[in-house]
């Protein structure tokens, strides 16, 4: 019975939470990853355009709300997923337009490119905070749980609960979804394979008469779909703030360099690598320990917490520095220039 | 460092033009009390203060990007690696802290330091993955062992007061030096791991440990108080109360026929106005002496033609880890004189967008690559920055006026703060773009 009741507290309080985060991540350092791949820089505008684009999910689901459409009990943000897609895809490809085009035109250093990015994150940010503010806001509905506690306890008479909330479930099945039809594209469609062969060798993609302002447009358009998707399910899960869009930076290029930057299945791994190693070094193990080995007394205040959450991304900082240190192409061989 | 590069066919005199532009905002911000302009001295010589702190923070950072072509996307944690040396070094010790557990803190540290050396020198002798893994895990329970009841310890004492370690009691100006040095041994970190790979690695490195230093400055009470912040930093300079007691002080400023009150404030301001520009012209001169120096030389072949250069025998990746431990270490000062100025420390208030990347605004805007000209663009960017707060909601309501009353009227007025994200933003891009090389072009 113990062992089960130290399982449920590990599927609840770790397994699961870490497995919705690491769906959230690994969306965000897709993104990250194909305009690596295709565009040859880091984007740090990433996070706050993740961010603006949940904001117009959180304005849609608003409006849907106010007007009394649902779709129990599925949350209603998922209706206006598209809607706030096709407007994040317009965005993006006008600041390509006005912004990234010219450098690539004028084949400028990829760290110009990565300024430019600064800067476009300035502005974002900026059209963030206009359109919705900096406060937290909530646009979850639907059902809260498909398992709650309660029903758990009394389903297994187990001493500990475990709770499945619909947002986790949802994060990961639209996650898998996504990540299926992605790779359909990438290997089974032209656009996709040209995407790919210009990735890989651009001079060669022009040769075989590849028009690469169509690929960067397809991929700013992908992109786009990666980010309002993964934004809209974190901003689900945990609660949507913009700064923490900003903060979430980090864990995205760690998880798009340990997998191998321009490498969309190592973007995947290294998003719940990232996201594991999160959760587990900062959660408080003594309630696990306690039901596995009964007769250790760990002590008064001990919680045996690696370290604080308020510390979480200090993890994804220690993994991008053993990456870098051991193996700068990624553990999943990603590009090295 | 842009690499379309122009033919140098700037005017000698746009320096001097900027400069006497800056000169008329001063005065005009100083002595013209309407709409746009506050009329006081007090407040001009309050922004030109920290105008002048962020030109030594943009002094560092043009040192990276500008001689080196080094993106440094964590300035904010270098400012506060900096803004901890006041208050270790000038803060007057903490009475029982030392006996509830500094040595036994310090030692932990020292483990941890210990047990990071060991684990390097374990990988170069033996190249053995798992006895570094081991040696690194048995250190982490041997130091959490010696830190955490030292940390207990000295959190418990006076808790309400004080509840850290403290400082040493030494003079105020010598802890700039040593934010210097605490945020070069951060450099010297960073730059071991990240330099020598990819250009966009530094930049996520550097975004990743100017988070955690933040992070860090926010929750170990023990070090600073974290969020409970730190109070009454010593000043280098005369209080505006004993000013106002002196009775010498209040007849000289009567006779130049103003309040005491006022006057101290501007003697105050003044008096780190000096202490500032000191330190601003000898970074100046120092930078300006090294760029013009073989170093400095060798430093621009590098960054123009890393190939080229390497191919002549310099030491890429060496000389990279020399400017940006250089630089940062300009930024940590920077950060050290800021918590000076406030006689404060609020960990809460370094945020990224303001310290970070308001920064690299001035760098880009002033001129990368030359110092005046991130000077001129760090007090420039800083002004307009704080009369942003002030012009960016009168234009709102001008703009909005003929509008009819209603939400969205509402809305815009109350979302007009948030436009100097925005303006700032352009301003990067627009500069990067069509004046890649800034307001005062490298020579």
């Amino acid at each position: 019975m113990d062992i089960l009741n130290a399982l449920v507290v590990f599927l609840n309080f770790v397994f699961i939470p870490a497995a919705a985060y690491g769906a959230q991540l690994a969306l965000g350092a897709l993104g990250v990853t194909l305009i690596y791949g295709i565009l040859r820089f880091s984007n740090f505008a990433h996070g706050d355009t993740m961010a603006f684009g949940t904001a117009i999910v959180i304005l849609l689901t608003w409006g849907l709300q106010a007007l009394g459409v649902s779709i129990q009990p599925l949350p209603t943000a998922l209706l206006a997923l598209v809607p706030a897609i096709a407007l994040t895809a317009v965005l993006v490809l006008v600041t390509d337009r006005l912004v990234y085009r010219f450098y690539r035109k004028q084949k400028a250093a990829p760290i110009i490119f990565v300024m430019a990015s600064v800067g476009v994150m300035f502005v974002m940010n900026g059209l963030t905070r206009l359109l919705i503010g900096v406060n937290e806001q909530r646009m979850d509905d639907g059902a809260r749980f498909i398992i709650d506690v309660r029903t758990f306890r009394e389903m297994t008479g187990l001493t500990e609960g475990l709770a499945l909330r619909s947002t986790q479930a949802l994060t990961v099945g639209l996650a898998f979804v996504v990540m299926i039809a992605l790779f359909w594209f990438l290997n089974r469609t032209r656009s996709g394979k040209a995407m790919r062969a210009y990735s890989d060798n651009e001079d060669l993609a022009l040769l075989s008469g590849i028009d690469p302002e169509r690929v960067v447009r397809l991929t700013w358009i992908i992109a786009a779909g990666l980010m309002v998707i993964a934004g809209s399910l974190y901003g689900l899960d945990k609660s949507y703030r913009p700064f923490n869009y900003f903060q979430i930076l980090l864990p995205i290029f760690a998880a798009a360099i340990v997998g191998g930057l321009g490498n969309p299945l190592g973007a995947i791994a290294g998003g719940f690598l990232v996201a594991f190693s999160e959760v587990a070094v900062t959660y408080p193990w003594v309630r696990v320990v306690g039901y596995l080995a009964p007769w250790y007394d760990p002590g008064q205040g001990n919680l045996m917490q690696l370290l604080g959450t308020e510390y979480k991304f200090a993890v994804s900082f220690v993994i991008l520095i053993v990456v870098l240190l051991f193996r700068p192409t990624g553990l999943f061989r990603g590009k090295s220039v | 460092m842009a690499t379309n590069r122009q033919a140098a066919a700037s005017s000698p005199w746009r320096a001097p033009v900027v400069f006497a532009i800056l000169a008329v905002l001063f005065v005009l911000e100083g002595t013209v009390r309407n709409s746009m302009f506050s009329g006081s001295w007090n407040t001009s010589l309050a922004i030109l203060n920290m105008g002048l702190i962020s030109a030594i923070t943009a002094l560092g950072v043009n040192m990276q990007w500008g001689y080196a072509g080094l993106f440094n996307v964590g300035v904010v944690g270098f400012l506060a690696m900096g803004a901890l040396a006041p208050v270790l070094i000038a803060l007057p010790p903490v009475e029982g802290a030392w006996e509830a557990g500094a040595p036994r803190l310090i030692l932990s540290l020292l483990v941890g330091l210990g047990v990071l050396a060991a684990a390097k020198m374990v990988y170069t002798r033996w190249r053995k993955g798992w006895l570094v893994a081991l040696v690194l895990l048995g250190g982490f329970f041997l130091f959490r062992h010696l830190f955490d009841p030292a940390v207990t310890a000295i959190e418990a004492n006076n808790p309400a007061r004080h509840g850290n370690i403290g400082g040493l009691g030494l003079p105020v100006l010598l802890s700039w030096l040593v934010g210097g040095l605490f945020a070069a041994a951060a450099a010297w970190a960073i730059g071991k791991v990240a330099l020598g790979l990819r250009s966009d690695y530094l930049a996520i490195a550097t975004l990743g440990i100017g988070e955690i230093i933040v992070a860090v400055m926010r929750n170990e009470d023990w070090l600073a108080r974290g969020v409970k912040n730190i109070t009454s930093i010593p000043r280098p300079v005369a209080y505006e109360v004993n000013l106002q007691r002196n009775p010498d002080f209040v007849a000289a400023a009567q006779d130049w026929g103003f309040s005491a009150a006022e006057t101290s404030g501007i003697w105050v301001k003044l008096s780190y106005m000096s202490l500032f520009l000191v330190v601003l012209l000898a970074v100046i001169l120092l930078a300006e002496l090294a760029l013009k120096s073989p170093w400095g030389r060798m430093m621009r072949a590098i960054r123009d033609n890393e190939t080229a250069a390497e191919a002549m025998g310099k030491d890429v990746t060496g000389r990279h880890l020399q400017v940006f431990i250089l630089g940062s270490a300009v930024i940590g000062i920077a950060g050290a004189m800021m918590v000076t100025l406030d006689g404060l420390l609020a960990p809460t208030s370094y945020n990224p967008l303001r310290y970070t990347f308001l920064i690299w605004v001035m760098v880009i805007v002033g001129g990368s690559g030359n110092n005046w000209g991130a000077v001129l663009g760090a007090i420039l960017i800083w002004f307009l920055w704080i009369k942003a707060e002030v012009w960016g909601p009168a234009m709102i309501a001008a703009l909005t006026s003929p509008m009819a009353d209603g939400p969205l009227k509402a809305h815009l007025l109350d979302s007009s703060p948030h436009m100097r994200f925005i303006a700032m933003g352009m301003v990067l891009l627009l500069v990067l773009r069509f004046a890649p090389r800034g307001l005062v072009p490298e020579r």
